[in-house]
């Protein structure tokens, strides 16, 4: 079982929550190619390694929140909530 | 190759089965192939294969970083089926089952095919009226299904419970479908593809692709550089790892999935049965096992490893639908990574770089599309340009806009 801390209830077992995928990504102007919108609709980057993702407390407070979360280890690295910028997070155990 | 057959054997029986050879050569590694294929799984396997038996490309290396089908071929629970709604996908995956069906003979393998029907089943009214649209879809497509009663049901699965928290209004079954057995379709397209010619190098781990003018040159690998001039990233699970190497970004989320089997007991299940609603399906392996597998761990991992709430739920479904099983014992759990896409249809064809082809994106349904995905990529490999069974699967149709919605991919609602 997965653990996972959020930012206003605490740690807590991953199925009271829902994962949002990838954090900070930008819309690009709307008069951006097809490649560029397909990009950003569809293209995640999808690491071997450390991933900045949403997650939702679903089945607790409701909110929203990021966390820095090592996909091979599932090792949590960093814990910030919505809105504030992406922490320098590198490496992991893994 | 030697051939395998009754009377090989009864001789390999007679002396005591102390003279089979080795099933494929262990070659050494050259300097230079006319095609090398990344990944020694089910799909790099069938391409090789396909390759030199088809195309008459017989040097090719086949590189894997761990061991012959190691990966997801050997992770999966054996299923084969077509029962597609969209025509596309449907006329890819009964090309696929057509050649499970000869898989056997072609190969001189016994894959322990048996097609023994996979049923589908319907909870509520309306899951009646959805399975009604898709079975009928199916037929439309020229591929059987058959619409089923609740007494239909009952009969092919007399230890269901009918009337319990998941009641059954009906199924539809898909009598073509079946399972087979997975490391055999590895190791008979290995052997096969071995003695054309082809070289399987295991214990070679790709590092980097070398890229000049936009065109594939060689591959960077943990034992040295290899000179080609067309690679294929066939990696189930590292599709988007390898593609970056190529500075490419795939449409693809790698998630966990995983499966599980008790204890053998004897036979009392002879079809696959599978609930698109509470996400389970389920069946009896030749070893008397119960295989059952559920939904993905749905968030990014490359883990292999199974979370525990995706386990509880899967098996509470099975002890739902047949009670009987609540006092069997799980013998093994384990995972696989898959990659989904956004529309669940694979990725496959050609990429921006000139000779890299990609044979991915096969989310929870890459064993039974092993075969066409071999001889389709074999054709688009040979002929650079895609197969006609997969010009609807490449890349571009992000951009496009022509996706390909298959619900019918993974058989289940996500």
């Amino acid at each position: 079982m997965m653990q996972l801390p959020c930012p206003y209830c605490g740690v807590r077992d991953e199925d009271e929550f829902r994962f949002g995928g990838q954090s900070h990504i930008t819309r690009p102007d709307l008069n951006c190619s097809d490649a560029e919108w397909a990009d950003y609709l569809f293209c995640r980057d999808n690491p071997k390694g450390v991933n900045f993702e949403r997650w939702l407390h679903a089945f607790g407070c409701g909110r929203w929140f990021n966390l820095a979360r090592h996909t091979v280890t599932h090792e949590i690295l960093a814990c910030y909530r919505m809105g504030e910028p992406k922490p320098n997070v590198t490496g992991g155990a893994a | 190759m030697k051939r395998y057959s009754a009377l090989s054997l009864l001789a390999g029986a007679l002396t005591g089965h102390r003279r089979w050879t080795q099933a494929w050569r262990t070659p050494e590694l050259r300097n230079s192939y006319d095609v090398v294929l990344v990944g020694a799984g089910g799909h790099g396997l069938a391409t090789a294969y396909y390759l030199a038996k088809k195309h008459g490309i017989k040097n090719i290396a086949i590189l894997e970083k761990g061991h012959l089908g190691g990966g997801s071929v050997g992770r999966n629970t054996q299923v084969t089926r077509s029962n597609y709604f969209w025509p596309e996908s449907a006329a890819f995956f009964d090309h696929s089952l057509k050649l499970y069906e000869s898989m056997s003979v072609d190969l001189n393998f016994n894959v322990m095919l048996s097609q023994r029907g996979i049923l589908t089943l319907a909870h509520s009214h309306h899951d009646l009226e959805a399975l009604r649209r898709w079975a009928n879809a199916i037929q439309v497509n020229r591929i059987d299904s058959e619409l089923l009663t609740p007494g239909d049901v009952k009969r092919i699965a007399p230890l269901m419970r009918m009337d319990g928290r998941y009641p059954v209004h009906g199924g539809f079954i898909q009598r073509r479908g079946g399972i087979s057995r997975h490391d055999a379709v590895a190791w008979a397209y290995a052997r096969a593809a071995s003695a054309l010619g082809v070289d399987i190098i295991q214990q070679c781990e790709v590092t980097g692709l070398t890229i000049a003018g936009n065109r594939i040159r060689g591959v960077e690998t943990s034992r040295g550089p290899i000179a080609t001039s067309k690679l294929a990233l066939c990696v189930a699970g590292h599709t988007s790892v390898l593609a970056a190497m190529a500075g490419i970004r795939v449409p693809v989320n790698s998630m966990t999935l995983q499966a599980m089997v008790s204890e053998p007991i004897k036979p009392c299940l002879d079809t696959i049965v599978l609930s698109p609603i509470v996400h389970m399906y389920v069946s009896q392996s030749d070893r008397g096992e119960i295989v059952l597998g559920g939904g993905a761990d749905v968030y990014t991992s490359y883990s292999q490893r199974g979370g525990v709430p995706v386990l509880q739920d899967t098996v509470s479904a099975l002890t739902e639908l047949f009670p009987a099983f609540s006092r069997l014992r799980l013998m093994r759990q384990w995972a696989g990574i898959v990659d989904i896409t956004p529309d669940t249809t694979p990725l496959m064809g050609k990429t921006p770089v000139e000779g890299l082809y990609i044979s991915g994106g096969w989310g929870t349904g890459g064993y039974k599309a092993i075969p066409a995905g071999g001889d389709t990529m074999a054709y688009t490999i040979a002929n650079d340009s895609p197969h006609p069974l997969i010009t609807s699967f490449g890349l571009d149709r992000f951009a496009s806009g022509a996706l390909i919605d298959e619900g019918a991919a993974s058989g289940v609602a996500h």
